[in-house]
Parts: C-alpha cells; sequence; structure tokens
C-alpha cells in the first residue's frame, strides 16, 4: 500500500476532521457519507437528477447535442486516467471508439439483437481486448514512440474496414438501427415530467446513464489502490518498480480499462449517429479527444466532461460568430480547428494544469486566504 | 516483371520523400528530444508559399528559395516562441503542443489559401524515362527527389559529424545543464537546430508536392509514414532515417501494387510495431536505452 | 469502524435519501409545470408567409472539400437571383449549409443543428454518400423532405423505406452502363482496365459496366480514396494489358491517374465518368506543370467521357449563359465553375419542387409534387428525371462525349436508362431553353 507517490495527495478516504477549527465546508462534509464510495454515488446520483432534469427542460435540438457531448465525455474520462494518471498519451483512441462502434452495428444489426445493456457491454469488452494488445505494445514504448505508434495505429484501423467491406460496409459505412424507448422508460419519464420521450431524448439518456457509470467506475478506480499504482508509475517508474510493482502489466491494465471506455464511447456514438463508417474515425477525432482533456485538465474526470463540453458547444459558436464577422462559408468553418490548435497550444503553455487544475489553484488560494491551511480534501486530482 | 519494376521504382522516389521527412524529425530529436508532428504542416505552408510566388515570377528555383527561407524563419520562430517554453519539461506537453501547431496551422492555410486542389509545378520532366528500350517509372524529377535526398544526407552527416556546430549540438541535445556549463549557448543552438530542420521539412514538401497536387491536408499521410519510417531507422540517425524512409516506400507501394492500398497504413503500423517490439528504439540506433 | 462512525455513516445515507427525494420531487414539479405550451398545428417548421428555410450539409473543410465546397456556394447564388425576383410564391429562400468536414459523426451533428434549431423546411442536395447515409433514417422519420441529395448512390430510391429522400444525378450504375455499351459497340477489341475508387462509386460502377463489358474486362484497380499514391494501380493496369481505361473517380484522381501514366508513359484509351472528368477542374490542375512536361493542357484531349449538365466552357449554351448571369449579379468573386453549376441546376430544380408544392406548401405536399411532377421538370439536365410514386431515382442519362482542348463534342446523343436490365434508349426531344428571366415557370393547373 505504501507507496512512494511524488504528490501524494491521494489518501483522504479515512481522515477526520481536525477538532476545533470548525470550517464552513466541514458543516456540509459532515453530511456527506464517509466513504469514497459513497460520496461519488451520491454525486452520481444528483448529476443523475440533473441529467433528468436538464434533459426534459431543454430543447430537441440541445437533447441531441447532450447526445454527443455523452460520448465525447466517456471517451475522454477514459482518455484522462491513461494520460492524466498513467502517463500514456494516446492518439489511437479515435480507432478504439471505431472498434466499439462496429461491434454495436454487427450486434444490433443481427437477427434477434440482444438487449441493449448486453451490446453496451460486449461493445467494451471487445474494446478492451483490443485493448489489451495495443497496450501491451505501448507499454513498451515512451513518449513521442507510443505517440506515433498509437497515430499509426488511428490511421491503420479505418482501412480495415473497407478492406472487409462484406462485413462492415466499406467507405460508405454499416447502418445502425437505433434502439426505441421501452415503453416502463417512456411512461417513467412522462409521470416526471409530463414530456414525451422523442428519439434524440432516448438516445440521450442511454448516453449519460453510460457515461454516470463509467464515471462512477473510473473514479473508484483511480481513487483506490489502482490509482495510486498508476500514478505511481507515472511519476517514477523506477521508485515504483523498487516498491514492487511492475510497470508493464500496470500500463496494460490502465491501456485497457480506457479503451474499454473508447469503446463504450464508440458503442453509444454509433447508436446516437446510427451509422459507422470509417471517415467517422479519422486522426481529428483522436485529436479531439486529446484537446478534451488537456484542455479539460489532464487526470480530472471534470475535466474530460467540460473538455467534451467544448468540442460539442465550441465549433458551431466558433463557426457562427465567423460567419458574423464577414468570413465566407468556408473560411469560417475552419476557423474552429484554428481555434482548436491555438487553445491546445495556449493551455500548454500558460495553464498546463486546464480548467480543472485553474479552477482548483483558485479556489485554493481563495481558501487560504480566507482560513489558513489547505490540507482539506480538496487537493485531489479528480472530482 | 515490368510491374515489379515499375512498382520498385515508384515505391524508391516516394521513399525518398519519406527519408526528407524522417530526416528533418530526426534533425528535431536531435537537438530537442522532441517529435515535431506540426513538421507536415509547416511544410505544407511554405509550400503554398513558394507556389504563390512561382505563380507569381514563373520561376520555380525562386519559389523554392522562398519556401526554404521561409522555413528557416518559421522553424526558428516556432522553437524560440513556443517549444524553448516546453523544452526539458514533460514529454507529454512537447506532443501537445506540436499536435495543437499542426492542427492550427492546417486550419490557418485552408483560410488563407484555400480549401481547393492546386497544381504544383515541377522542374523536371515528369515523363518516365526510356533505359534500354524498356520503359521505366524513373522520372528526371524522381531523379532530383532522390538527388536531392542524397544530398541533404550528407550535409547532415557531415554538419553533425565533421563541424564544431555540429557536436555542440549533439552536446547540447544530450545534456543541456553540463553543456551550459562547459559554455557551450544551448539557446541558440536548440533555435538553430529547429530552423535546420524546418528547412528540411520545407523541401519535403516541394518534392512531395512537385507535380502534383496540394491542397491543405496532402502532407498528412506523410507525417506517419514519415514518422514510421525515422522511428524504423532510429529517431538518432540520419542514415537510418533515409534507411528507414526507402524501406517504407518500398514495402508501402508493394502492399498497394499486390494486397490493396486500403491496408497501406495497416502495413506501416504493422512494421513499426514489429521493429519496436524487436528494437524499441529503432534499428540504427547506437545510444543504449536511456530510463527517463 | 466505532459506533460513532457508523451511525455517521447511517447519517450520511439518510441526507442521501433526503437530498435525492427533494431534488426528484423538484424535478417532477419542475418538468410538469415547465412543459413548453406544444407547438400550433399545422404549422410548418421553416415556413412563414415571406420565407422558407432550405438546409443542407457539404464538406467545407477537410480533405473531400476541394472542389464539393463550390456546389453550395452555386446554389446561394441561384436562391440570391430567385430571391430578388419576388422568391417563390412569395416567399424568399433562406439557404442555410454547414459544413461536415466529410465525417458523418459531423453530418448527424450538423443535420440535427439544421433539423432542430434552424428548424429547416427541407433538406437540398446534402453531399456523399457515407455522409448522408448517416442522416437518411432521422430525416425520413423525422418526415424532413430530404430532396437531391449530392451523390449517385442508389440508397436514394428507396421510397417504401426512405419516402422523404430523392436521388438527383445519374446513378454510377446506369452512367457506367450508357458507357459500357458504347465501349463495346465502339471498341468491341478493347481489353478494358477499369480505375475505380473502393466505395460505391467503384462498386456500382463495375456492376453498370460488366453488363456489356464482363468480357472485355482484363483488370479492376481501387484505389482509397485519400491515398494519394496510385502509381501501383496504374502499373497494374498497364501490366494487365489493359488499351482502354474507364475511370469512376472523383477529379483529383483523374488528375493523379493522369500524371502516373506518365510517368509509366502509358497510353491507353482513356474515359472518366462525369463526376472524375470535369474538364474545368483537371484541366486546371493539369494545366499548371508548365515547366515540367505537361506543357500544353491537353492531356485530356481525347478522352471520352459523359456529360448530363451544360459545362462552364459551353458558352454558347443559353443555360451557360443564364448561370454566368446568376454567378455575375449573386456570385463571389470567384470563378464559376461546373460544381457552381450544378448546385445552381439543384437550386433550379428545388425552386420548381416548391412551385409545384402551391402557394401553401407543406412537407409531405413538397415530397408528393416532387413524385408526381418532377418526372415532367424541364431544366438545364440534359435528360429527365426518373421521379414518381415507384421511383426516386434522379436524371435518367447522360451523352457519351470527348474532350477537345478545353470543350466537349458529342460522340452519341443522350440516352436514357434505368437501372437493371433496363434497356438503353436515345432521349427524344430537343434540348430544353431556360426562360427569359432565368426562373422557371410555374406548372399552371
Amino acid at each position: 500500500m505504501a507507496v512512494p507517490v511524488r504528490n501524494s495527495e491521494s489518501d483522504e478516504a479515512g481522515r477526520s476532521v481536525p477538532p476545533g477549527r470548525p470550517r464552513p465546508l466541514d458543516v456540509v462534509r459532515r453530511w456527506l457519507p464517509r466513504s469514497t464510495f459513497g460520496r461519488h454515488a451520491l454525486l452520481v446520483l444528483v448529476g443523475a437528477v440533473a441529467v433528468v432534469l436538464v434533459l426534459e427542460t431543454t430543447s430537441p435540438f440541445r437533447n441531441s447535442q447532450f447526445a454527443t457531448l455523452s460520448y465525447y465525455a466517456i471517451a475522454a474520462a477514459g482518455l484522462t486516467v491513461l494520460t492524466g494518471l498513467n502517463g500514456q498519451i494516446s492518439l489511437g483512441h479515435g480507432a478504439l471508439m471505431a472498434v466499439g462502434a462496429y461491434t454495436t452495428g454487427l450486434l444490433l444489426g443481427s437477427a434477434g439483437p440482444p438487449p441493449l445493456i448486453l451490446v453496451l457491454v460486449v461493445a467494451a469488452a471487445v474494446t478492451a481486448v483490443v485493448g489489451v494488445v495495443v497496450g501491451a505494445a505501448a507499454s513498451r514504448l515512451h513518449g513521442p514512440y507510443l505517440a506515433g505508434a498509437t497515430l499509426a495505429f488511428a490511421i491503420a484501423v479505418p482501412g480495415l474496414a473497407i478492406y472487409f467491406d462484406g462485413v462492415l460496409g466499406g467507405e460508405q459505412g454499416m447502418q445502425i438501427d437505433s434502439p426505441r424507448a421501452p415503453a416502463w422508460f417512456a411512461d417513467a419519464i412522462y409521470f416526471l415530467s409530463a414530456n414525451e420521450m422523442s428519439g434524440a431524448k432516448y438516445l440521450a439518456y442511454i448516453g449519460w446513464a453510460t457515461l454516470l457509470v463509467v464515471l462512477l467506475l473510473l473514479a473508484n478506480l483511480a481513487a483506490g489502490r489502482v490509482g495510486r499504482v498508476w500514478r505511481a508509475v507515472r511519476d517514477d517508474e523506477v521508485a515504483a518498480e523498487l516498491a514492487g510493482i511492475r510497470p508493464g502489466p500496470v500500463r496494460v491494465l490502465a491501456f485497457t480499462v480506457s479503451a474499454a471506455c473508447a469503446g463504450l464511447a464508440g458503442a453509444v456514438l454509433g447508436i446516437v449517429v446510427r451509422l459507422a463508417a470509417p471517415s467517422g474515425f479519422t486522426i481529428v477525432l483522436s485529436l479531439g479527444l486529446l484537446t478534451a482533456v488537456v484542455v479539460g485538465g489532464l487526470g480530472s474526470l471534470t475535466g474530460a466532461l467540460l473538455g467534451a463540453a467544448l468540442l460539442v458547444f465550441l465549433p458551431p459558436a466558433v463557426t457562427n460568430l465567423g460567419t458574423a464577422a464577414g468570413l465566407s462559408g468556408v473560411a469560417a468553418a475552419e476557423l474552429a480547428p484554428l481555434v482548436y490548435g491555438v487553445v491546445l497550444v495556449l493551455v500548454v503553455l500558460l495553464a498546463p494544469t486546464g480548467v480543472v487544475g485553474g479552477v482548483r489553484r483558485m479556489w485554493q488560494s481563495i481558501r487560504n486566504g480566507a482560513g489558513r491551511s489547505g490540507v482539506g480534501g480538496n487537493g485531489r486530482e479528480r472530482s | 516483371m515490368q510491374q515489379f519494376l515499375n512498382v520498385t521504382l515508384t515505391g524508391l522516389s516516394q521513399g525518398a520523400i519519406y527519408a526528407a521527412f524522417a530526416l528533418a524529425l530526426v534533425l528535431i530529436w536531435r537537438s530537442t528530444r522532441i517529435v515535431n508532428f506540426a513538421q507536415g504542416s509547416m511544410g505544407m505552408f511554405t509550400t503554398y508559399l513558394a507556389l504563390i510566388v512561382i505563380e507569381g515570377t514563373g520561376s520555380y528555383w525562386l519559389g523554392l528559395v522562398v519556401a526554404l527561407g521561409a522555413g528557416l524563419l518559421l522553424g526558428a520562430a516556432i522553437e524560440r516562441l513556443i517549444i524553448r517554453r516546453v523544452e526539458g519539461g514533460p514529454e507529454l506537453s512537447a506532443i501537445i503542443v506540436t499536435l495543437g501547431l499542426f492542427v492550427a496551422i492546417q486550419a490557418l492555410a485552408a483560410i488563407l489559401f484555400g480549401a481547393t486542389f492546386r497544381s504544383f509545378p515541377a522542374p523536371f520532366d515528369l515523363r518516365g524515362m526510356m533505359v534500354g528500350g524498356v520503359n521505366v517509372a524513373l522520372t528526371p524529377f524522381s531523379v532530383f527527389v532522390i538527388g536531392s535526398v542524397v544530398l541533404v544526407m550528407a550535409a547532415l552527416v557531415a554538419l553533425f559529424r565533421f563541424t564544431d556546430v555540429g557536436l555542440r549540438m549533439r552536446a547540447a541535445a544530450f545534456d543541456q545543464e553540463v553543456s551550459r556549463l562547459l559554455g557551450v549557448p544551448v539557446g541558440p543552438l536548440l533555435t538553430l537546430g529547429w530552423a535546420l530542420a524546418a528547412v528540411v521539412g520545407s523541401l519535403a514538401g516541394l518534392l512531395i508536392a512537385g507535380g502534383s497536387l496540394v491542397y491543405p491536408a496532402y502532407m498528412d499521410p506523410i507525417i506517419v509514414y514519415g514518422f514510421v519510417a525515422a522511428v524504423l531507422g532510429g529517431l538518432d540517425s540520419p542514415g537510418g532515417a533515409v534507411v528507414g524512409g526507402l524501406a517504407m516506400g518500398l514495402a508501402l507501394s508493394y502492399v498497394s501494387g499486390y494486397v490493396g492500398s486500403e491496408l497501406v497504413a495497416m502495413a506501416a503500423l504493422a512494421i513499426l510495431v514489429a521493429v519496436l517490439l524487436v528494437r524499441p528504439h529503432g534499428l540504427f540506433a547506437r545510444t543504449a536505452a536511456r530510463r527517463v | 469502524m466505532d459506533t460513532v462512525g457508523s451511525r455517521r455513516r447511517l447519517r450520511g445515507r439518510a441526507a442521501v435519501l433526503a437530498v435525492v427525494a427533494v431534488v426528484a420531487l423538484l424535478a417532477s414539479a419542475c418538468g410538469a409545470g415547465g412543459r413548453p405550451s406544444g407547438e400550433e398545428g399545422g404549422a410548418q417548421p421553416g415556413l412563414t408567409p415571406q420565407s422558407v428555410k432550405v438546409g443542407a450539409h457539404f464538406p467545407l473543410t477537410g480533405v473531400a472539400s476541394p472542389g464539393y465546397s463550390d456546389i453550395p456556394t452555386g446554389t446561394k447564388a441561384y436562391f440570391d437571383y430567385v430571391n430578388a425576383h419576388g422568391g417563390v410564391h412569395g416567399r424568399q429562400i433562406e439557404y442555410v449549409f454547414r459544413d461536415d468536414a466529410y465525417n458523418p459523426t459531423q453530418t448527424s451533428q450538423v443535420v440535427n443543428e439544421l433539423v432542430l434549431q434552424d428548424q429547416v423546411f427541407a433538406m437540398l442536395g446534402g453531399l456523399g454518400t457515407p455522409t448522408h447515409s448517416a442522416v437518411l433514417d432521422y430525416l425520413n422519420s423525422e418526415g424532413v423532405p430530404d430532396l437531391f441529395v449530392s451523390s449517385g448512390s442508389l440508397l436514394w430510391d428507396q421510397p417504401e423505406r426512405n419516402p422523404q429522400t430523392f436521388g438527383w444525378q445519374p446513378d454510377y450504375e446506369i452512367e457506367a452502363k450508357i458507357i459500357g455499351k458504347y465501349v463495346a459497340e465502339n471498341f468491341p477489341q478493347a481489353k478494358v482496365g477499369l480505375f475505380l475508387q473502393d466505395d460505391d462509386l467503384g462498386r456500382d460502377a463495375e456492376i453498370g459496366g460488366r453488363r456489356f463489358l464482363d468480357r472485355q474486362i482484363v483488370a479492376a484497380e481501387r484505389y482509397t480514396p485519400g491515398n494519394t499514391d496510385v502509381a501501383p494501380q496504374i502499373a497494374a493496369l498497364q501490366a494487365a494489358g489493359a488499351d482502354f481505361v474507364i475511370g469512376f473517380n472523383v477529379p483529383s484522381y483523374t488528375a493523379l491517374s493522369q500524371l502516373q501514366s506518365l510517368r509509366l508513359n502509358y497510353d491507353p484509351q482513356w474515359a472518366y465518368s462525369n463526376i472524375g472528368s470535369d474538364p474545368a477542374l483537371v484541366g486546371s490542375l493539369l494545366a499548371r506543370f508548365s515547366e515540367g512536361a505537361v506543357t500544353d493542357a491537353g492531356l485530356l484531349d481525347g478522352v471520352i467521357t459523359t456529360e448530363y449538365l451544360p459545362s462552364v466552357e459551353a458558352a454558347g449554351d443559353p443555360w451557360t449563359q443564364l448561370f454566368t448571369r446568376v454567378w455575375q449579379e449573386h456570385g463571389t468573386d470567384a470563378e464559376l465553375t461546373n460544381f457552381r453549376i450544378y448546385g445552381m441546376a439543384e437550386a433550379y430544380a428545388f425552386v420548381q419542387a416548391l412551385q409545384a408544392a402551391g402557394p401553401d406548401p407543406t412537407r409531405e405536399g413538397l415530397v408528393a409534387a416532387v413524385e408526381q411532377s418532377g418526372a415532367q421538370m424541364e431544366g438545364p439536365w440534359l435528360a429527365p428525371y426518373r421521379y414518381s410514386e415507384q421511383s426516386h431515382a434522379g436524371i435518367s442519362g447522360v451523352k457519351i462525349s470527348r474532350i477537345v482542348g478545353a470543350g466537349t463534342e458529342d460522340l452519341t446523343p443522350v440516352q436514357v436508362t434505368d437501372n437493371g436490365d433496363a434497356p438503353i434508349t436515345p432521349h427524344p426531344g430537343p434540348a430544353s431553353t431556360p426562360p427569359a428571366n432565368g426562373i422557371p415557370v410555374p406548372p399552371t393547373g
């Protein structure tokens, strides 16, 4: 257990509040569950309620944007764990999403498709298996070598869909029948909100339910022993080895978990987009995910969520700004990638911990100013 | 037989281009221990500048000079203003910064120069030559391509091996602290390394464009294949980059010609993984594996 | 695990439950009260007495954007022209096109935006097979008219499954059939090689071509879009001894295949399908190699191709004259191209469909109007549409022509056919001419 972790802020699970130092937050904290899992579960429950609230009060277009947001966020959450906590970069997560999406398409397209939940689980499992293979190769590579190898992976995988076009539909892709809301679910939502269930909204519910489960699992994984070991390997491989950790399997495990998330994301993407096609999984997707986790704050699940939101809401906003500023349609459309690229560079140069890191630092300096020590549980690396 | 010969020859001239690109990557790797994923975008940008000059003046060679000069300035500027701040930091920061530059420069080019296809002239004949009454897929232009790449490689080897500047650049790359203590002006040397690499990258961009079409993303495949070529040879070795580039060109040409062009990228991946698993630092790496 | 701890934990759980219960209550209260007061019955999305909103998705960025990003600018110019002349039934056409970068995931997003946010009345000319496939089900389940998809795939002609979707250009299969028959009749001794884009374009075309040429085909080589090194494919065609090569590819690959053949000293008779032959684009691409071997624009001279729209070089064609005028008045500074003429022709057809739907169009009415009167619509297209309740297939034929200099000369009159083993017949009747004001004449009665 006692792994030498350089930034050892992780263990706060059983810490008691020092007596005689009442702080405003303590009142709140006393009401929270003591166990990490309990706290995370509470957060997720609150999140679930928020999701219902938001989806039921927003327009169908916003619903569809939230559905999009959910699959970006699932993939980004998996990537941020890999890159932020374990220090492995991957430019191949778009390709892993393709594995999940094509698996989903094949399952839903078969005669007598299995229930949706099973489809999602199988998609995650298949992608995890691919993740083990890629991860095993990746575990021996570092930095730029790893980046280049995963880049080649991202470029290579879509070609397989064209080579096996009999099964996978070739360049024009494989149509996916997106599931319709079961009656009980539509009834439940109607009971809560008096709103009818639309297709887009149901897809958003699927996406967000998946996302919340993924966040819960990842948050617990990151807070527990596994997370500490990942960080230990990231921070100092030699030290970790001295402490009896074998870095290879640890890296493979991190890659596998991350790949499973990417597979789930791909499955949700397939259902939401209704198509799995090679042109949907280009290197642009992988780079977009990387942008999301870097801008949000590497290693932070909240950051992954924020970054994914950026991927969904930024391009239309920037394009509209460009059009409003009098640019031609084509030039305005190119503004979004330009902003992505510039933001990516600026964040690394000016705020390497991303949005979440920046906010946390501000918050801590406020607290330090108001009530001295910053020893509370707020220095954590995750949400 | 003739098909084999032609597939081989086109593979070689394509490989020369991968080699040029890989050389640029090697140069930056040797000076700053960074893989510049923005290399392709930078080369694309200077190639567009060359195209503007060529269309304005009608002189290919003037365009070439402008592109190489612009590459020199662009490389130096990017190193000095952006890369300097992530050098020696976490590997991840440098990778992400260069990826960000890659995306940004490409989008900027699309806005400035438009996203349409444009043809790019070549200074030499594009017709295949007749050798002993047989058509061979070797054009005067591909001879020019191969010749330039060999020349650049020789110049780089000479620079690193026989000149004082080259020695200092190697020292600065190997250990900045010690080099500084020994009085090596590390900062300017790193800038120089990037500037030279950008010149080579611009040359690669021009050679690929010659007698073919350009659009803002035309360098994208080269980034991957050039990177694989550089890794094949070992990121430290200019000679290895050339061998790796030619090997990639040949292998991919055969795969495309005899198996299927959709598997070219898969073949590149397979080669890369196979080599990295056997020799994690490339075929020609001489330095022992460094633990980071 | 002392008692204090577990008591705390219990209290914690109670708190969780309380919070959840309160929020759930709040949620249901909000939901029941917060429902928007429904849409007024009968109102048509995107339609007001003054305007009608039309949406489209095109690749404006990315690898597929060169050339194709011109199309919506042509469409927009023609709509602006119509708007300047009073619109359709007094309505101004508001045309919104969004970028999908030829990425189906993005197509799905931007079409959601067009349908739900912009509330378009109909879609027009969405480009690309993989991209438009991603929104096919969605548009049909939402009941959005999906007119004139810019792709020659056969997917758009499935009236039972996709009642809202209509094809537009001649599909790749019938085009290949007509080329195949021409080659079989005029070059019976030729050893034919096929140069195919490895997607529905190449696949449908191979089916059509083999109907007449199966015996003569000696090689079929496929390239993957995006991989610009076509040398291995051309070398294989050469090795197979093909002396007549038919290319079903996009324009950039026409240029690439020509340059590559030059390198290999390979000189068969070339034919390119319409989509890849655009003489203006390919010619300008090839003409620019002035310091190399391609000293004249004549590299494409003698190449056989097909046409179903007037080309920008046909200065004498009254339709080209009309579109040139429209582009001068409402276009940008850029040149008029065949892609822009394509966009204008789609816009012209859409104006006709909207006219036919009457002064108070509905989405159902628009679809019905195309099914009923679509086959009679006259415009710049050389052969009529195949629209009916049973067919949503687009233009029914092409003419075979030969590229000469910057223009073309006809080799055959316009020929029409249908998919499968439908016979190929010459299209009777004179070519249509545009109305004087350049706006389609509304059908009377």
